[in-house]
């Protein structure tokens, strides 16, 4: 028995290209901006504040600026045109590429995979995360965890930043870690680890309440990734700013 | 309030058919389905259409309105322009018997291959003790009126035939698991969600949560954490290389 | 001509809602080859559309409740009109059912201590109403139908085949049974999807197809209810009992007009919500009959209190059987203070917190959202009364729900007697579920004790497609869409919830006048799903049970339950002793009274004798 024979590939009448366009667009946007950034290889750091841009932390190797290393140097001067950035944007990246929002919004807008609800795709094959390379989403629990490690990190640099005062730039920083940090506990591997992968809630009253914590913010993860990424460029880009003495920093206090 | 509403529906059946114009009179407070039967009682008698309740309680009437799948009996002819043509189209993916009629058997077929509810032996009738908050996930997916609207949408067999095969559709992979979820079942379903029901050819684009007319969250509270189960069991490095390591299996 | 499609079975099980599946799963577990044949798909019946529970005496929110509760509930709700024995069964063995279905998956809402959570519900003495939120149908259905899945998975894994014992026959119409002598031998009918008609062969019928509403107007059923097993049964020989009784329910929506009669659930009420007049009145109150004065509270603040403390108080009336509710919303609107559409208002939202709406109440919340954009968390609703239920059906032997045709067995909405002249709320659910069990094992039983299997005459079979076919052959004839609203408009108008005799004999003559025309009924178009030959077909069984219904009332001179003659008005205890069975006679149908059985004494026994005198003779109580 055959379906029905409807020529076109859609009847859809909205706009439903509107939403992958625009998804699109921005990741392009942000993806040109955030090269740019790495491979610049200066202005992160705002000596006179202690402000560090999250993109370089923690920087590790030996061309960083000694005072932003807040965790030594380990590695050695990288070389060619690598920058600090590349030891943990594997990591950062990771965890966004592998995302669960993430993954929809690019197999829509980038892959037409689908493009929009019943809307054709244009691929003649699909095996979605059956095989290699995507069955390596799977990871994204390790990037869960990798990306934990990473948050602390900027908490830390944020904190160590008002030790000299409080200007515009700390409250960015803040901001930024709080949307980092409400991103990355909104993860759908949080939810699991929390409490999800129980059978019995009742048997773990302490678990079952985060799971409904992070449950709550688990619902919003599509407009935390979107704020958390966003903001983490304005970040950077204040800290360049201020970095390059193109604007000075707000002081409130010193 | 009555107008007279534009109308292309699909008549046809496997042989071919094609879209057809009428125009009907549309009253306020109608659905879609009204508008159908009104054909059917004035135009074309023998029109095809599923339908039950009409009142969105059986997912009967599933077909596809301006392209997006819904209900028939739950869309209200106030969400359109009165001056627009509305499209009627019968689901896509299942094949076709008669004008808005589809062959939905590929889902009982599914539905079979889901292993049942394992209770504990040692339990009898009347002894069941479950508290509310570990039923809810599963009744969540209990909500599911089967109106299939979800494995329709789905793009992993709407535009891959040849995945029905291996891919039992969101809703059957909810099924897994409500079942996994279940506070008494005793069965291990997280290796059969990925080798017998194809849980990896869903990419997690949420089509199938969008078109639910229940409004489950199927992607975020069944696919995905079945995805972090099987995730726990087959991709965690660690069990691996001790499976790996000991010979376990 | 082409071949004609046949199969054969032990059991045919025609219906697949509540009654039929479990009917179903009961004769397969004694090892027959079972079908089940339904007119929609597998897991759409009726049964679905149930909202508020199933009751049964588990007494798990209050242990105070025990099957002789739960049984003078039921019969003070039938008006003592109920096949005694039935309800026995019923209050007995409901617990054990709805236990049953938790070990095949069922997941109802829990109480505290993790048992099943039971709610009140209109008429029952204690919360006692099994529910899952407010679709406890859909629950009851997937819970069968995943059964039936896990025992075609046991049958599989013996033989290779899933439908080795048990076969889901979907999408089919059975139009005609078949006999062998005085004996069931099968049934025919037609595949709607292709219209190839098909004949089953099989010893035991267990019909289990639910009800009549799609005779009437203002209904809240759906199009399966065309009263197929009662005419089926009407047409094999069998008789129906209690046809006059028709539930009215309360509160059907009544705008828009496309789903005027859709179901406001009574939980509504249960958990709450009040009634209303357009001065905003809560006239319920003046509308507590004399028998139910000591059970229902008479003031405002004793009905709200009875929410929280049911000990020490009186329920409130908008909880009174659903006959009492219907009535008095009736004449709330016929005297002018109805809401805008023709209705009352209904509310909840100055009852509880919109948050706590929403999750006792999700699909009402729902429903009124999506198809009156009415938002019952701030705004009232508008209800009216709905045809809902018939009391009526087969008149079946209570032990093993066999009819008085040998191999004919009958469960569900579609027999009669278990709910006397009114049901309470949540008794269909525990009646399918009791009494589909019943009959499936009766039917086994039965089948088991044949000699021979009956034999089907060719004849029957060429009768059957003549009659199937009959509407293609006819050109220019009536249109069965006119016919049917005329119909409905009809029984709607003249045999509704407030009945008169004239009414009813002009009735009469419009269906007669219905018949004739029926006769000439034409269809356009070919056999392949094809809706309007399909609802001419239906439209030959409508009209045999609207005319045993209209017959029905117009005999019973009194008001009872779910018939109210306003020529009548009264409740009569002689009334009481005597039931109307309706039988066919030449091309129609004849009505005749027949002796109620005499309640056994130990269950009279459970009655104050006060409450006795007001229902039964003189004579009986002596
Ligand atoms: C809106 C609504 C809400 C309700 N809420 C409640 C409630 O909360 N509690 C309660 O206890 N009761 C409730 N009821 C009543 C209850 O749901 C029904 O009485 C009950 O479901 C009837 O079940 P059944 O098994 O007899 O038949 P159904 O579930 O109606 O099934 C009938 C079956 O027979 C099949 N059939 C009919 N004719 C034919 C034919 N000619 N050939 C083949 N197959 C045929 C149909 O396809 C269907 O499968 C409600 C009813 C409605 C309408
Ligand atoms: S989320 Fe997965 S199952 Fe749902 S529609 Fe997308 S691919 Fe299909
Ligand atoms: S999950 Fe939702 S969309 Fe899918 S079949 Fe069930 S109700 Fe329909
Ligand atoms: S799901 Fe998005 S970060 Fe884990
Ligand atoms: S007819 Fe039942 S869902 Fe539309």
């Amino acid at each position: 028995m055959a379906r029905a024979q409807i020529a076109a590939r859609t009847l859809r009448t909205d706009r439903w290209w509107l939403p992958p366009l625009t998804t699109f667009a921005g990741l392009l946007l942000i993806s040109i901006y955030a090269a740019f950034r790495t491979f610049q290889g200066d202005f992160y750091w705002v000596d006179q504040y202690h402000y560090l841009t999250p993109m370089y932390s923690p920087c590790l190797s030996e061309e960083c600026v000694p005072a932003a290393s807040h965790f030594g140097q380990p590695l050695p001067a990288l070389p060619g045109f690598l920058t600090p950035p590349v030891v943990i944007i594997p990591f950062l990246l990771g965890f966004r590429i592998t995302c669960y929002y993430y993954r929809k919004a690019y197999y829509r807008a980038a892959w037409a995979s689908p493009p929009a609800c019943a809307v054709a795709e244009p691929h003649a094959k699909y095996t979605g995360e059956t095989r290699f390379p995507l069955i390596a989403q799977n990871l994204h629990r390790y990037f869960f965890y990798a990306a934990s490690i990473l948050l602390c990190v900027n908490i830390y640099d944020t904190v160590l930043a008002f030790g000299t005062g409080l200007g515009l730039g700390n409250l960015i920083l803040l901001v930024n870690v709080s949307l980092l940090a409400a991103y990355t506990l909104s993860c759908h591997s949080c939810r699991h680890i929390a409490g999800g992968r129980l059978k019995h809630f009742s048997k773990h009253p302490v678990r079952y309440w985060m799971w409904t914590q992070v449950s709550k913010l688990n619902n919003r993860h599509m407009q935390l990734a979107w704020a958390s990424l966003i903001f983490v460029c304005l970040t950077d880009l204040y800290v360049a700013l201020v970095a390059s003495e193109t604007i000075s920093d707000l002081r409130f206090i010193n | 309030m009555s107008y007279q509403g534009k109308f292309r529906v699909w008549r046809g059946d496997d042989s071919g058919g094609g879209l057809e114009d009428f125009t009907v009179e549309v009253n306020e407070g109608e659905v879609v389905l009204d508008i159908i039967h009104r054909l059917q009682a004035t135009q074309a008698p023998d029109l095809a259409v599923r339908w039950n309740c009409k009142a969105g309680k059986c997912g009967s009437c599933s077909a596809e309105v301006n392209g997006r799948p819904r209900l028939l009996c739950m869309t209200r002819m106030s969400i359109f322009e009165e001056a627009e043509t509305i499209t009627v189209t019968p689901m896509r993916t299942f094949p076709i018997i008669r004008d808005l009629v589809t062959d939905v058997s590929f889902n009982y077929t599914k539905a079979r291959e889901v292993p049942s509810f394992q209770p504990p032996k040692d339990l009898a009738p009347g002894e069941y003790r479950m508290q509310q908050v570990d039923v809810e996930r599963s009744q969540e997916f209990r909500k599911c009126i089967e109106c299939f609207l979800c494995q329709n949408t789905c793009h992993v067999v709407r535009d891959h035939e040849e995945n029905k095969e291996a891919f039992s559709g969101p809703r059957f992979l909810m099924r897994v698991a409500e079942l996994e979820m279940h506070p008494l079942d005793t069965a291990d379903r997280v290796d059969q969600a990925q080798d017998d029901h194809g849980l990896g050819y869903c990419n997690i684009t949420k089509c199938c949560s969008e078109v639910c007319p229940e409004h489950i969250h199927i992607t975020d509270n069944a696919l995905i954490p079945m995805k972090e189960r099987v995730a726990d069991r087959k991709y965690d490095p660690i069990v691996w290389l001790g499976n790996k390591l000991f010979r376990r299996s | 001509m082409p071949e004609l499609e046949r199969h054969s079975f032990d059991v045919l099980v025609i219906g697949a809602g509540g009654a039929g599946l479990r009917a179903a799963i009961e004769a397969r577990e004694h090892g027959l080859r079972t079908a089940v044949l339904c007119k929609s798909l597998f897991g759409k019946a009726h049964t679905v559309m149930a909202e508020g529970g199933i009751a049964a005496a588990m007494g798990n929110v209050n242990s105070s409740d025990s099957w002789q509760v739960h049984f003078r509930d039921t019969m003070r709700g039938g008006k003592f009109l109920n096949n005694w024995r039935m309800a026995e069964l019923h209050a007995q063995e409901a617990p054990q059912r709805v236990w049953e279905l938790e070990t095949y998956g069922a997941l109802f809402d829990r109480t505290k201590d993790g048992r099943i959570s039971q709610r009140n519900f209109g008429g029952h003495e204690y919360p006692r109403l099994a529910h899952v939120g407010d679709r406890t149908g859909l629950e009851l259905i997937r819970t069968l139908q995943q059964k039936i899945v896990s025992l075609q998975q046991e049958d599989f894994k013996e033989t290779g085949d899933y439908e080795h014992r048990l076969r889901v026959f979907q999408e089919f119409t059975v139009t005609d049974l078949v006999k062998d002598g005085d004996r069931i031998a099968g049934a025919f009918g037609y595949w709607r999807e292709s219209g190839r008609f098909v004949l089953f062969e099989a010893p035991a019928v267990i019909l289990a197809t639910g009800g009549i509403g799609k005779s009437f107007k203002v209904t809240s059923n759906s199009w399966e209810y065309t009263g197929d097993g009662h005419a089926l049964a009407l047409r094999a020989g069998a008789s129906l009992i209690n046809m006059e009784f028709i539930q009215f329910h309360p509160t059907g929506m009544v705008w828009p007009p496309s789903v005027k009669g859709i179901l406001v659930t009574e939980s509504v009420r249960g958990d709450g919500g009040v009634l209303r007049n357009s001065d905003g009145k809560r006239f319920m109150f003046d509308y507590i009959p004399e028998v139910f004065k000591d059970k229902y509270a008479d003031n405002e603040e004793e009905a709200d209190r009875w929410y929280t403390d049911q000990a020490g108080n009186r329920r409130p009336p908008e909880l009174l059987p659903r006959d009492e509710v219907a009535r008095a919303i009736n004449s709330e609107v016929k005297e002018g203070r109805g809401s805008p559409h023709g209705g009352v208002f209904l509310d909840v939202s100055t009852r509880l917190p919109a948050e706590e709406i929403r999750r006792r109440l999700p699909s009402m919340h729902h429903q009124f959202k999506e198809l009156a954009d009415v938002d019952i968390t701030a705004q009232p609703m508008e209800v009216g009364p709905t045809c809902h239920y018939v009391m009526g059906g087969v008149e079946v032997d209570p032990d093993t729900g066999s009819s008085s045709v040998p191999g004919l067995y009958a469960a569900g909405e579609v027999s009669g007697g278990m709910h006397g002249s009114n049901r309470l709320g949540g008794n269909s659910l525990s009646d399918l579920l009791v009494f589909g069990r019943r009959a499936g094992a009766g039917a086994a039983e039965y089948v088991r004790g044949l000699s021979d299997r009956p034999a089907i005459a060719e004849e029957a079979v060429t009768e059957a497609r003549a009659t199937a076919l009959k509407p293609f052959q006819q050109e220019g004839g009536e249109n069965p869409y006119t016919l049917h609203m005329e119909l409905q408009q009809s029984m709607n108008d003249l045999v509704g919830i407030i009945r008169r005799a004239e009414e009813m004999d002009e009735a009469l003559q419009r269906l007669e006048k219905l018949k004739e025309r029926a006769r000439s009924l034409s269809v356009e178009g070919h056999q392949q799903f094809n809706p309007g030959w399909h609802l001419a077909l239906d439209l030959r069984n409508m009209l045999l049970v609207s005319e045993c219904v209209a017959r029905a009332a117009l005999l019973r001179t009194e008001s009872r339950g779910g018939h109210t003659r306003d020529d009548h008005p009264s409740m009569d205890a002689e009334w009481r002793r005597k039931l109307l069975v309706c039988a066919v006679s030449g091309d129609g149908v004849e009505v005749v009274e027949k002796p109620q059985i005499p309640i056994r004494s130990d269950l009279l026994d459970l009655f104050d004798r006060s409450e006795l005198e007001k229902y039964l003779t003189a004579e009986e109580l002596a």
